[in-house]
């Protein structure tokens, strides 16, 4: 769970020891990964040069990130002269507050929402809700996991953790609907009482996937249709969107969609790719009176101002990085506390909420690479995470890590004593079991899951010598011969 | 802080700020056999369609069929209205919503007595719109390279014909048929120039979900079907 009392180190911490034992939980996890995986393989294979297009992508948002103040500008005018309004939001409270305030000017009762991460990550729907506005989650997964009271478990599948007798019994206890094991009756269930949702909403709520400067448009990627629904039907439209999601042209696209859709899903497009350029133009007849693009930075620009890292904000957050990471798929989703969960939540989150706090993140990671592998944009995931434990090192390292390595620099420095201190290692192993499993024994963090690997009776000098000693012999002996 | 346009000066400085150090670029666009960069060029980098209008009508019908959208070939209007009679009997159809156009107005008198018609004009009841049994539409062009629909708000009757009722039918003609979605933005454009309509959007089958154990279920809130009905 995200929000939790303890800090965010010791919560990782507890939430990984149960989580990584919860075997059930892992298996469900690994069986709907490996059905991504089958899809996302025969889907990328259909591509000429899957390579070259990752570079193709790289190379056009390394153009919008690297100018963004030009490309946000240039959007800004674009976009106002089609009737839409920006407003520029440094962090969640301004982002909230005008969000409230536009509810409460326009008499707004009820608002239905599209699945926006930044909503999440401004805890939108709790402050919506304390002022007393009803507001409906429209993504299946999202809409489940608003019920249950928990947070996305994973930025694009939110309860791809729950088995679907977990979700019939949820429904029956919220919805008051009979218990089914089918997947499409339950999903029939949510579609009733959403179709009524985005008839009756006078708020619709969405995320944007891209921010495309020069039509002045929002891009919108789904499957599902809800968000076509949600900026279709009610009369005002706020779009929530971190100011790094820019691409210079409308056909860019032509490249993003297609790559978000099969790295995210697998699937060659998405159900639903579209483009909104302002509120109703003159002559059509629906669409929204009001549109209003909310623009988030909430520490974008401090990740910004680290060129080192400033790639980290191509991620088009298609969740590739999660699918495969061994990590989280030992650890789930919520065990990270963040936001956005996995290898580039472990990036950017240190960024967005704090060094200190959340450099532990750094270690959720066996540094195998497959997230920089598999990211369609060539973010180099897993070398800033290495990145976040130098600048973490460096910015206060851990008393006791000090200690070890200056004890261990003396000791390397030293042969002689090095030599003694070997020779002691099997007394160690020999007095280890006196204090397993007590609060005195040193290593008990290790222990507690694992055996304690015993010292070999000799140390590697020691055979080394014996060896060269017992073959140079026989060479003597041979030489006589 | 602007009471209208927020934060809007101090998030442009830290950005300009912030942009004072150059980033290097890890990944460059390899350059194409012409030596130019590759990123106006990506096209030939993404799954390969074909040439002829053949070709692309084969990768269109191929997509179509995973995708689950029914395509139909259609000689000509009768056989168009053949085929929506056939499924508004099958579907014990009540009231099927539709946009004034060239194509879908031409099919209202063909359409079978009991089926009636709701033509969707400026302030149109949301209530009776979701009570309709389907929806007809035309659409701007179909994009073989990805077997997708593409509506907008002012060819295809707004911006929710398409997506609420729970059957959706497109009546389009062959030559809409383009390549990729590169020449479907290019297309786009000319058309349009810069008056883009409010809403583009790209239809990929019917609406679909995997939500639930990653076990695919369509007409999640959009369409449960999507029916092409293609004109030479």
């Amino acid at each position: 769970m995200s929000i939790t009392a303890e800090p965010p180190r010791q919560q990782f911490q507890s939430d990984a020891n149960r989580t990584s034992t919860d075997a059930p939980r892992r298996a469900a996890v690994r069986r709907a990964l490996s059905n991504y995986q089958t899809a996302r393989d025969r889907t990328g294979a259909t591509f000429t040069d899957w390579k070259s297009a990752r570079a193709s992508a790289a190379t056009i948002k390394h153009e919008a990130v690297n100018h963004l103040d030009r490309y946000l500008e240039e959007f800004e005018k674009k976009f106002s002269a089609r009737g839409g309004k920006v407003f520029w939001a440094s962090d969640s409270k301004q982002a909230r507050d005008y969000i409230l305030h536009l509810a409460k000017e326009k008499n707004v009762r009820s608002i239905v929402k599209s699945k926006a991460m930044t909503g999440e990550e401004i805890h939108l729907n709790q402050a919506l809700l304390e002022e007393g506005y009803g507001v409906v989650e429209s993504d299946l997964g999202e809409y489940i996991q608003q019920l249950k009271g928990e947070p996305p478990y994973h930025f694009v599948f939110p309860c791809m953790h729950l088995r679907r007798d977990e979700i019939s019994d949820l429904f029956q206890r919220e919805l008051g609907t009979e218990k089914t094991d089918s997947p499409e009756e339950l999903t029939m269930i949510a579609r009733r009482v959403l179709r009524r949702a985005y008839v009756e909403a006078d708020m619709g709520i969405s995320g944007g996937n891209f921010i495309v400067a020069d039509t002045g448009m929002i891009s919108i990627t789904e499957n599902e249709g809800n968000a076509r629904l949600t900026v279709g039907l009610p009369k005002i439209h706020v779009a929530l969107i971190g100011i790094e999601k820019v691409v210079p042209c409308l056909a860019d696209l032509a490249l993003f969609l297609p790559m978000l859709a099969t790295a995210g899903t697998g699937q060659h497009l998405t159900g639903y790719n579209s483009m909104y350029g302002g509120p109703r133009q003159p002559g059509e007849i629906d669409g929204p009176d009001e549109f209003h693009v909310v623009f988030l930075d909430n520490h974008r620009t401090r990740l910004l101002a680290d060129p080192e890292q400033r790639d980290a904000l191509h991620c088009i957050r298609c969740g590739a990085c999660l699918n495969v990471c061994p990590i989280f798929k030992n650890i789930g989703g919520h065990t990270y506390g963040t936001t956005y969960q996995g290898p580039i939540g472990s990036v950017i989150t240190p960024h967005f909420r704090g060094l200190e706090d959340w450099k532990h993140l750094s270690g959720a990671s066996s540094l195998c690479g497959a997230c920089t592998e598999t990211c369609p944009v060539g973010i180099d995931i897993h070398h800033h995470l290495l990145h976040n434990r130098r600048n973490a090192a460096t910015q206060k390292p851990a008393p006791g890590e000090q200690f070890l390595w200056r004890a261990f620099s003396f000791l390397m420095k030293r042969p002689a004593l090095y030599r003694l201190a070997t020779k002691f290692a099997p007394l160690g192993g020999m007095l280890h079991p006196l204090v397993q499993g007590s609060p005195l024994d040193p290593v008990a963090s290790w222990t507690a899951t694992r055996e304690f690997p015993a010292a070999p009776a000799g140390s590697f000098r020691a055979r080394f010598r014996a060896h060269t000693a017992a073959k140079s012999a026989a060479l003597k002996k041979g030489g006589v011969q | 802080m602007s009471p209208n346009r927020g934060d809007r000066e101090a998030i442009l400085g830290r950005v300009r700020e912030a942009l004072r150090e150059e980033a290097p670029l890890k990944h460059p666009a390899e350059r194409s056999a012409g030596g130019e960069p590759t990123t106006a060029h990506f096209r030939e980098w993404l799954p390969p369609v074909g040439a002829s209008i053949e070709e692309r009508y084969a990768l269109f019908a191929k997509l179509s069929e995973s995708l689950r959208t029914e395509l139909q070939l259609c000689a000509d209007m009768a056989e168009v209205s053949a085929a929506i009679k056939k499924l508004a009997e099958e579907g014990a159809w009540k009231t099927i919503a539709l946009h004034e156009g060239e194509l879908t107005s031409a099919l209202v008198p063909a359409f079978p007595a009991q089926l009636s018609p709701m033509v969707l004009s400026k302030g149109y009841d949301k209530d009776q719109l979701e009570a309709c049994d389907a929806g007809l539409t035309e659409c701007d062009l179909l994009v073989a390279q990805t077997g997708s629909v593409c509506v907008t708000s002012k060819s295809a009757g707004g911006r929710v014909l398409s997506v609420l009722p729970p059957h959706h039918i497109v009546v389009a003609r062959k030559n809409q048929l383009v390549t990729d979605l590169s020449e479907a933005y290019a297309s786009l454009a000319s058309k349009y120039r810069d008056a883009y309509p409010s809403m583009i959007s790209f239809i990929t089958g019917p609406s679909r979900t995997g939500d639930i154990e990653r076990i695919l279920v369509l007409g999640a809130h959009g369409p449960k079907r999507l029916t092409v009905l293609l004109l030479p």
